[in-house]
């Protein structure tokens, strides 16, 4: 069977969703075939569904807010933001409206909208084009985060999202990891376990959407027991996968890496168990580090009792703009080698100045 | 809720119900903000004083189904869509009993196909979503947002225009001009006119400069019509006045200036006139009545506990 790539398994899950589901629409600029989507992973889907596939003005709060309104009115629209810097645009629907309407109407509606949205740098596109800013939504009670790897089935688990929430849900799609394929169980280099994933209690007894948020937990094959653990999500876990090989061959340094999907609520509970573990943690994230996915990671581990913490340290964006020039994207986005310093530094090894 | 569609209703029954309907916005309202002061309310309240004919004038025309998108000032639009008093009391009392249990309050109501929310414009695409899931269902509903002047100045109440245009929505825009948004005058907030706003999208405004429950419901039904009958969405961009302060205690307005207004706009007088006296007394009393024991019972009604979160 030919490798699958990210990007295919997305549209596929697309497919799947208006397959199976009519009541499913899918409102974003640009959408229609040939076109296809600005990324593709719409392609195929207008014509098919000609119906439920409409394409719209340049108008990410309005449309966000018309999927709210399909939503409480029966249908499960997914929202495509064709650039995940314009979720700035649809923040007050998503907090004030989408987040809002189930919890403040007293659970007498539901809002199961899927708004997706490609992010991320490391492609030149520069500072408006480039970011990472899905840690500015999480936090925002009543709204699901969710950000697949090129790990188990992105496919299904966007598919899973669309029929299965009833909450508003931020699906977060790193640019780099379209083209990657997946890598399954059976991948040469590591071993792929899933995990449950989420522990988080709903937010103040909300139930959770009842569909699997996978975690994954990936090690370097036939490496020993490691002895620091590092957390990272969507293409941060492929970045981590390259700096482990290498960590492992070139400086025996073994590190197990935790992949959780769902961001938000944040789901910090297998990163805590490996690090019971490893007693070392490095969170890894694209987007700039005050306040982040990692600071709070971080926070919920060092909180729970019993921890065992020894040494902790975060790796993320710097604190700029991401620049255009790939010379300096690379100098402002964490890649492979920054983790590599980053983990040695973290286990006291010696190591040479990156 | 009185359905004109679906009572047989003769005029002067019907005459009597508006004057109900009217008055018993007005009675509510008063209520709310004398029994402000002693604290039994959480938060604060946007009352509909002065501005009840829009909301009983254009909500007689709703048939079953039919979907309303309420903002701040939505006590009107809630009871005379047929909304409880008690459970409108409780809401603002923070109580188990109101609308959504306490979790809302008065700005954010919602009971059947009623739905309020108290920040400005953003209910404009939601409203134009609920219009197109009822087309795409095939439903016969058709949906119905209020929206106040000083809202004009959000921009995405323009990305919902010419979405709702553009797919052709069932739906009407109630555009409630009181000519003030809190204490800013219109003329220091709008450029242009309003009803070109609409039209500029291809979005047919009727304009009334009334009190008067009856034209408001003859405008109201005329484009409800065409919007039931797949014309698109319309817009009624209704000239009102706002008798009470925007929330409480915040008038900027002189007290001769609402007195004018209150002589010269107040719906009650207007609809009374077509009542005999005996009728006016029997309804004011029967209403007095039902929002007393409203109150009271809310009063009575429990705190919500942990539980509820
Ligand atoms: C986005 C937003 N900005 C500001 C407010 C605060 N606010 C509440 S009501 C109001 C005035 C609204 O005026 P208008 O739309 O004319 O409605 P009216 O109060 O006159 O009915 C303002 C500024 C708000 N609720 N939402
Ligand atoms: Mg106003």
């Amino acid at each position: 069977m030919a490798m699958r790539s990210v990007l295919e398994s997305l549209n596929q899950g697309l497919l799947r969703a208006f397959t199976a589901i009519p009541s499913v629409y899918l409102l974003g600029e640009d959408v229609l075939d040939p076109y296809g989507g600005a990324f593709k992973v719409t392609r195929g889907l207008s014509s098919a569904f000609p119906q439920r596939v409409l394409t719209t003005p340049i108008s990410e709060a309005g449309i966000t807010g018309l999927a709210a309104g399909m939503a409480l009115r029966g249908l499960r629209p997914v929202v495509e933001v064709m650039f995940g810097d314009f979720i700035t645009l649809i923040a007050d629907q998503v907090l004030n409206h989408l987040a809002k309407f189930r919890w403040m109407y007293n659970e007498q509606v539901t809002v199961p909208v899927v708004i997706r949205t490609p992010m991320g740098g490391r492609r030149g596109y520069g500072p408006t084009h480039s970011q990472t800013l899905e840690k500015h939504f999480i936090g925002m009670p009543g709204l699901h985060v969710i950000a697949p790897a090129a790990i188990g089935d992105p496919g299904d688990l966007l598919y899973q999202a669309i029929h299965k929430t009833r909450d508003p849900l931020l699906f977060i799609e790193n640019k780099l990891l379209y083209l990657l394929p997946l890598q399954s169980e059976e991948q040469a280099d590591f071993t792929i376990e899933t995990l449950p994933g989420a522990d988080k209690p709903a937010w103040n007894g909300l139930p959770e959407s009842t569909f699997p948020t996978p975690c994954y937990r990936l090690r370097v094959r036939g490496a020993p027991p490691a002895t620091v653990t590092l957390a990272a999500y969507g293409y941060m876990a492929h970045i981590a996968q390259q700096a482990m090989l290498e960590l492992a061959l070139e400086h025996e340094l073994f590190c197990e890496l935790i992949v959780p999907t769902r961001l938000a609520p944040v789901a910090a509970g297998e990163i805590r168990a490996s690090v019971a573990r490893t007693q070392r943690l490095l969170v890894l994230e694209e987007g700039t580090r005050a306040l982040g996915w990692g600071a709070e990671v971080l926070a919920q581990v060092a909180e729970a009792p019993g921890a065992g913490l020894r040494a902790a340290a975060r790796l993320a964006a710097l604190d700029l703009p991401v620049p255009a020039s790939g010379a300096l994207e690379a100098l402002v986005l964490p890649g492979a080698p920054e983790v590599i310093a980053a983990a040695l530094k973290l286990a006291e090894k010696q190591t040479l100045s990156i | 809720m009185i359905r004109r569609n679906c009572s047989p209703m003769t005029e002067a029954n019907h005459s009597q119900h508006r004057y109900r309907a009217l008055y018993r916005i007005r009675r509510f309202e008063e209520t709310v903000l004398e029994k402000f002061p002693t604290g039994v309310f959480f938060g604060t309240t946007h009352t509909y004083l002065g501005q009840e004919a829009n909301a009983v004038g254009v909500l007689e025309c709703l048939q079953q189904g039919d979907i309303v998108f309420s903002n701040h000032r939505c006590h009107g639009h809630f009871l005379a869509y047929g909304g409880d008093a008690r459970a409108l009391f409780a809401e603002l009392m923070g109580r188990a009993t109101g609308v959504c249990a306490g979790k809302g309050g008065s700005q954010h109501l919602q009971w059947k196909n009623f739905y309020s929310n108290g920040v400005q414009g953003g209910i404009a695409p939601v409203a134009v979503g609920m219009a197109l899931a009822e087309k795409f269902k095939g439903s016969p509903a058709v949906t119905v947002v209020f929206l106040g002047d000083g809202t004009l100045g959000e921009g995405v109440l323009y990305e919902a225009l010419n979405l709702a245009s553009l797919w052709r929505a069932p739906l009407l825009f109630v555009l409630e001009n009181n000519r003030i948004a809190q204490t800013t005058p219109l003329e220091l907030a709008l450029a242009g006119a309003i009803a070109a706003r609409f039209q500029a999208f291809g979005i047919p405004c009727t304009e009334l400069d009334t009190s008067d429950v009856e034209p408001i419901n003859a405008a109201a039904q005329e484009l409800l019509g065409r919007v039931r009958s797949g014309d698109g969405p319309q817009a009624l961009l209704l000239h009102t006045q706002r008798f009470g302060p925007h929330s409480k205690g915040d008038d900027t307005r002189t007290p001769q200036e609402i007195e004018n207004l209150k002589r010269q706009r107040d719906p009650l007088p207007i609809q009374a006139a077509r009542l005999t006296p005996e009728w006016i007394a029997q309804i004011q009393a029967e209403v007095d009545a039902e929002i007393s024991a409203a109150f009271q019972q809310a009063l009575a009604d429990p705190f919500p506990t942990a539980e509820a979160l």
